[in-house]
């Protein structure tokens, strides 16, 4: 009879709880939202991030002159009512190739960092949890990629297995695995001594739980801080590698490539560089702004 | 330590021989044949043939591989396709140029983005703060060439005051530089002050407030020692980073360095010199992420302890070996 009782006490607590931890989980969502939606800067972001996406999925809305066909009685145009960001050495119009080129900028970006922080992530938690040999070779492994500088190892990948799109995200997700690693490693080697793991371990939990909910959910702001910052690297490696001549092949329209090739014309007519340029920094900027605002908001250390 | 110093450096060569397989696969695996490259569109079958087999070039891929490393040890990286020089005489005669770029504006990036990190950190969310992190925000967001053409329309074109190309002057790496140290200046300066955001929040800077310890000797004694080791693995990073980023910026700037180097042999289908190119950079790259890896476990005595733990827990475990046997 007692040990019914018992049971149903027992029941009866585990619901309460459940209910509690529903609630508190709950309103820290909210709380997070509401601490990221009092970020002014961080809200910029994401409305900017929110425009590129709309310029990638909608380029038409936008624009109506075509970003490739070539129309020479209006080269070398400056920035006008007609033709906002002005007309390149093949009379197209800059800003419908700016607004198509966040299509091309954009999907590899936010490919390559979705490929390489898993990876990383993977690779950095079980080299930290479990330490030792694995630990040895799974670093080693990285200390081979860290070792070639990331540009470099771009440009060598592209150039070994030819200039096309799925090979740039492939050489730009195969050189930030590295980044991701490290910092998980060394985010879950703080973290693994710590007595919420001891505890968890000492009620049975298994390795693989141990480490995808109590180690990386703590490791996590870095983590979140390095991906957003790496999504505009991406960009910004992907439009450095188009600007070497090793990225997007030619009339497919991509800020790198515009801005390679206007390179000629530097001297004389400025508009031909500074729009492209513009539109990854303020890609990038977005991307930053935005990755900041959810560290604040993610880390309640931080919170004021 | 010093046992932890030659453990790392014996555990480099692994790291040394990946690199070396990365680079030699992508030259061997890439296409275009380099006899026709070296003898010209007018050679026959038969002169290809004979300079295949000169080179062993013929051999099976592991066995080109095992050569490649055997003459790489002696300093033979091999000869240069367009100029017939020696490899390693190429790079070296560009190295120094790269090493001189890459230094100051790393110097420069530590010095400034460590002491407005500090600062914005201090005085969170005042002007200084506020100023910096968009100034921070945007340096990390511009791409490096564009910041080096921007800056050359500017200063070169528009008012002429500092030249565009070339190394001759010290006004000629101003530019380049600057550049150069965007990044990682921008890249210090937000990890500066995250970290230190994170420390100054934590109980022994209050105690140290508390015992009524000098405002700016709790800051840069007690906070900024703890909060140090991001900053370090940022700048040994970036260090890489900036290595092989300046290919980019030399490019931009016509700066005859490594990276230069190693995209006009790309260019050339120059396969000795890119292989050689990328590997003299990785073996540097390797050093500093030595240097990082010692530095770390000098100024964060959790991990120390960690390394002297294994070690400890080593001996015993040999001793009891020992006395079995």
């Amino acid at each position: 009879m007692s040990d019914i009782g018992a049971q149903q006490f027992n029941a009866n607590n585990k619901k309460k709880n459940e209910k509690a931890v529903s609630i508190t989980k709950r309103s820290q969502n909210k709380e997070i939202i509401i601490r990221f939606l009092r970020n002014k800067a961080a809200v910029l972001g994401l409305i900017i991030v929110v425009v590129l996406i709309f310029c990638m999925l909608f380029p038409t809305a936008l624009t109506s002159y075509d970003p490739i066909k070539q129309n020479f009685s209006e080269r070398f145009v400056p920035p006008n009512r007609e033709h906002l960001f002005g007309t390149d050495e093949f009379g197209r119009d800059i800003f419908t190739r700016v607004v198509y080129g966040c299509r091309t900028s954009l999907r590899i970006g936010l490919i390559s960092v979705g490929i390489s922080c898993i990876i990383g992530v993977l690779i950095g938690s079980i080299a930290g949890f479990y330490g030792g040999v694995i630990d040895s070779i799974f670093m080693r492994c990285i200390d081979v990629l860290m070792a070639i500088p990331n540009t470099l190892l771009g440009i060598s990948i592209v150039a070994a297995l030819g200039q096309s799109i799925t090979n740039l995200i492939i050489a730009i997700s195969i050189g930030s695995i590295s980044g991701y690693a490290r910092i998980t490693r060394v985010s879950v080697l703080t973290v693994k001594d710590l007595e919420y793991v001891e505890a968890a371990r000492a009620t049975g939990s298994s390795n693989a739980r141990i480490i995808i909910k109590y180690i990386l959910p703590n490791c996590l702001a870095p983590i979140i801080v390095h991906a957003t910052m790496s999504i505009a690297v991406a960009i910004m490696t992907a439009t450095g590698l188009s600007f070497l001549g090793l990225g997007v092949p030619a009339p497919t329209p991509e800020w790198g490539s515009m801005a390679s090739s206007a390179r000629a014309y530097i001297r004389d007519y400025w508009w031909l560089v500074t729009f492209p340029g513009l539109a990854i920094m303020a890609s990038a900027f977005s991307f930053n702004l935005f990755g900041d605002g959810l560290r604040d908001a993610l880390d309640p250390k931080l919170k004021n | 330590m010093s046992k932890y110093i030659l453990r790392r450096l014996v555990a480099m060569i692994p790291v040394l021989l990946g690199v070396a397989l990365i680079t030699f696969c992508m030259m061997y695996f890439s296409p275009g044949e380099p006899a026709k490259f070296i003898l010209g569109d007018m050679a026959t079958e038969e002169d290809i043939a004979i300079f295949n087999e000169q080179n062993g070039l013929n051999d099976p891929f592991l066995i080109q591989f095992i050569n490649y490393i055997r003459k790489a040890i002696t300093g033979d990286l091999g000869i240069s396709y367009t100029t017939k020089q020696p490899v390693l005489n190429e790079i070296l005669s560009r190295f120094p140029t790269t090493f001189k770029l890459t230094l100051i504006s790393i110097v420069f990036a530590v010095i400034i983005g460590v002491f407005f990190g500090i600062i914005s950190a201090v005085k969170q969310y005042g002007i200084i703060d506020n100023v910096t992190r968009i100034i921070a925000m945007l340096g990390v967001s511009m791409p490096s060439f564009w910041e080096g053409l921007m800056l050359i329309i500017l200063f070169s074109v528009i008012l002429g005051i500092l030249p565009s190309s070339g190394i001759t002057t010290w006004k000629h790496w101003i530019l380049p530089a600057f550049t150069l140290s965007t990044q990682t200046l921008a890249a210090c300066m937000r990890m500066t002050r995250s970290s230190m955001l994170e420390e100054i929040r934590q109980d022994y800077v209050r105690t140290a407030h508390a015992k009524g310890q000098k405002e700016y000797f709790v800051i840069l004694f007690h906070a900024f020692r703890n909060a140090v080791l991001p900053i370090i693995t940022v700048v040994g990073v970036d260090f890489a980073k900036l290595m092989g980023g300046a290919a980019v910026i030399e490019i931009v700037f016509s700066i005859p360095g490594i990276g230069k180097l190693i995209v006009d042999a790309i260019n050339t289908k120059n396969a000795p010199l890119v292989q050689g190119g990328i590997l003299f950079v990785a073996f540097t790259m390797s050093f500093i992420n030595l240097i990082t890896d010692i530095i770390y476990a000098f100024v964060d005595p959790r991990i120390k302890t960690q390394y002297l733990a294994e070690n400890s827990k080593k001996n015993k475990q040999e001793k009891e070996v020992g006395s079995i046997v």
